[in-house]
């Protein structure tokens, strides 16, 4: 019976056998099945197998950060940002966005139904003491909620904020029972929908709503010069196929109760260099010393990979 | 969506044979270390004898989560052993049950070997038996509660899922085929996705299996009682 479990090990492959890759993601784009569309088609382009670790952001970026994964496809700029100036990550390709929604249950009891500022729902909701479940797992989804009730100026605390430390599909079933708001991404929201009946109450900005609840995706190979047995070729070949025009097209065909779940922006014929490096970035060291920057940068080249008695 | 509706057989199939491989490796780990352990536990009388027992039983109650952790410090890569990249694997897996499991061995088996009257062991001594043969006797005797250490080794190892789910990173291939997923994991899967009443079918058929292990532990147990079947 234990024949699925052998052939595990060190994957770093020999000519022609499967390779593998271990992906460390966010949940929302696993319990949306996106991952099942992608995946299929990149293993069979490539011969390869994905293991896919489906964790928050904050965790799926840890395990990259202990050199556990290969590649991460995540949804948090500032972490993964954090994750690229550590030296973690490199190559980073923005993929697909979709946004977040406020949620809650039908009846509305903080009557923030329809409000424009997604910070002024928040701090509604405060207001009125209504029962707010909060991710409280440091994923994507919690840290822009966070970064929302810092815009309304309101520190989150008392009996009516619940954080519960679970999966986005826990939250909101959770937030369903208790009959509480919540911040999902829609993809999530549109795909566990079904099973709940928790109402849109603050829409995101695909349809309207305050760009704040914007959510962008974005995948990241590891550092091989961190983590020399990271299966760096292969991460490669995975945010290439991501990019390529047929992953794009996979994920712009993907829906989930009629409704498209992810929209692709990894193609474009205008140069995005927001996308390689992290935002704000200010080119380091190099920038401050009085040679340009780029005879800097090959100074240290020199220094760092010419030996000595070259 | 309906129950099970998303779930094809070699998915369950594969998900099932996970949890049990997994889970018996683990038990029989934790019996070749535990029994050994508990026969020289049992048998001698030394200083701190009551701590090293309050020692072993404490490990009962030992959160699996943080086993997990610390089972994941060790095998990540930039942990003392990431060179075996073992982390996200069945052998991660049997490592953290073998440490929650082994415990709960010890324990119910230290208690059954010590219910052995000690005029047996004497007896046996006194008829010029080898170590061995006292051990051997003495588990023959106190086979009714190792039998039952060996069951709640396995239901302690086949319900977990905190650290299976940690150092096991609950991964399926994109063919339905699990590599580290286990019913447990699967069922934390639905539950997430709100889909709960498959994750009671899922829970269902681990019931199941632990019934039917347990069912086989007591016909092996009831099958030849040893003279001390009143053991527990």
């Amino acid at each position: 019976n234990n024949e699925t479990a052998e052939g595990s090990g060190g994957s770093e492959s020999g000519d022609g056998s499967t390779q593998e890759l271990t992906l460390a993601t966010t949940t929302s784009t696993y319990d949306t099945g996106l991952l099942d569309a992608l995946n299929p088609v990149f293993e069979e382009k490539f011969n390869a197998r994905v293991k896919t670790i489906s964790q928050g952001t904050g965790a799926a970026i840890e395990t990259a950060r202990n050199g556990d994964a290969d590649v991460i496809l995540v949804h948090a700029r500032g972490a993964e940002d954090e994750f690229l100036q550590d030296g973690y990550g490199v190559n980073r390709r923005d993929v697909m966005f979709n946004d977040f929604v406020v949620v809650g249950p039908a009846d509305d009891p903080a009557g923030i139904s329809g409000m424009e500022s997604a910070a002024d729902a928040f701090a509604t909701v405060a207001d009125a003491g209504a029962t707010f479940v909060s991710r409280g797992d440091d994923s994507g989804t919690n840290k822009k909620e966070l970064l929302i009730w810092e815009a309304a100026g309101v520190e989150p605390s008392g009996t009516w904020y619940r954080e519960i430390g679970k999966g986005m599909g826990d939250t909101l079933v959770q937030a369903d029972q208790s009959g509480a708001y919540t911040l999902s991404d829609r993809g999530t929201f549109l795909a566990t929908q079904d099973n709940i009946d928790l109402e849109i109450q603050v829409q995101g900005p695909l349809k309207g709503g305050p760009t704040i609840l914007k959510n962008p995706y974005g995948v990241i190979p590891v550092n091989p010069a961190k983590y020399p047995d990271v299966n760096y070729s292969l991460a490669m070949a995975y945010a290439g196929f991501l990019t390529s025009p047929e992953g794009q097209e996979i994920i712009s065909n993907y829906t989930a109760n009629g409704s498209q779940l992810f929209f692709p922006n990894a193609l474009s014929e205008n140069p995005q260099f927001g996308q390689y490096v992290p935002v704000n970035y200010d080119g380091g060291e190099n920038a401050s010393s009085s040679a340009s920057v780029s005879d800097a940068q090959f100074e240290s080249w020199v220094a760092q990979h010419v030996p000595e008695d070259f | 969506m309906f129950a099970l509706g998303d779930l094809n057989l070699t998915y369950l199939v594969s998900i099932t044979a996970v949890s049990l491989y997994v889970s018996t490796a683990a038990v029989a780990l934790s019996a070749a270390l535990g029994l050994p352990i508990s026969l020289a536990v049992g048998f001698r009388d030394f200083y701190g004898k009551s701590v090293v027992t309050s020692v072993i039983s404490t490990g009962m109650g030992f959160p699996s989560v943080v086993v997990g952790l610390v089972v994941l410090l060790v095998l990540s890569r930039s942990g003392p052993l990431g060179t075996f990249e073992l982390l996200f694997t069945p052998e991660a897996m049997i490592l953290s049950q073998t440490i929650l499991a082994l415990p709960v061995l010890v324990s119910v088996s230290l208690s059954a070997v010590q219910s052995v009257p000690q005029d047996l062991r004497d007896a046996a001594f006194a008829a010029g038996g080898t170590s061995t043969d006292i051990a051997l006797l003495v588990v023959r005797e106190a086979r009714y509660g190792i039998v039952t250490a060996l069951l709640a080794a396995y239901g302690r190892a086949i319900s977990e899922v905190g650290s299976v789910l940690i150092v096991g990173g609950n991964i399926v291939f994109s063919d339905s085929t699990s590599f580290t997923r286990t019913l447990t994991t699967a069922i934390t899967v639905e539950a997430r996705k709100g889909n709960i009443e498959t994750g009671i079918a899922l829970g269902a058929i681990l019931l199941a299996l632990v019934l039917g292990v347990n069912a086989l532990g007591a016909r092996f147990r009831d099958r030849t009682p040893g003279r001390n079947g009143r053991g527990r």
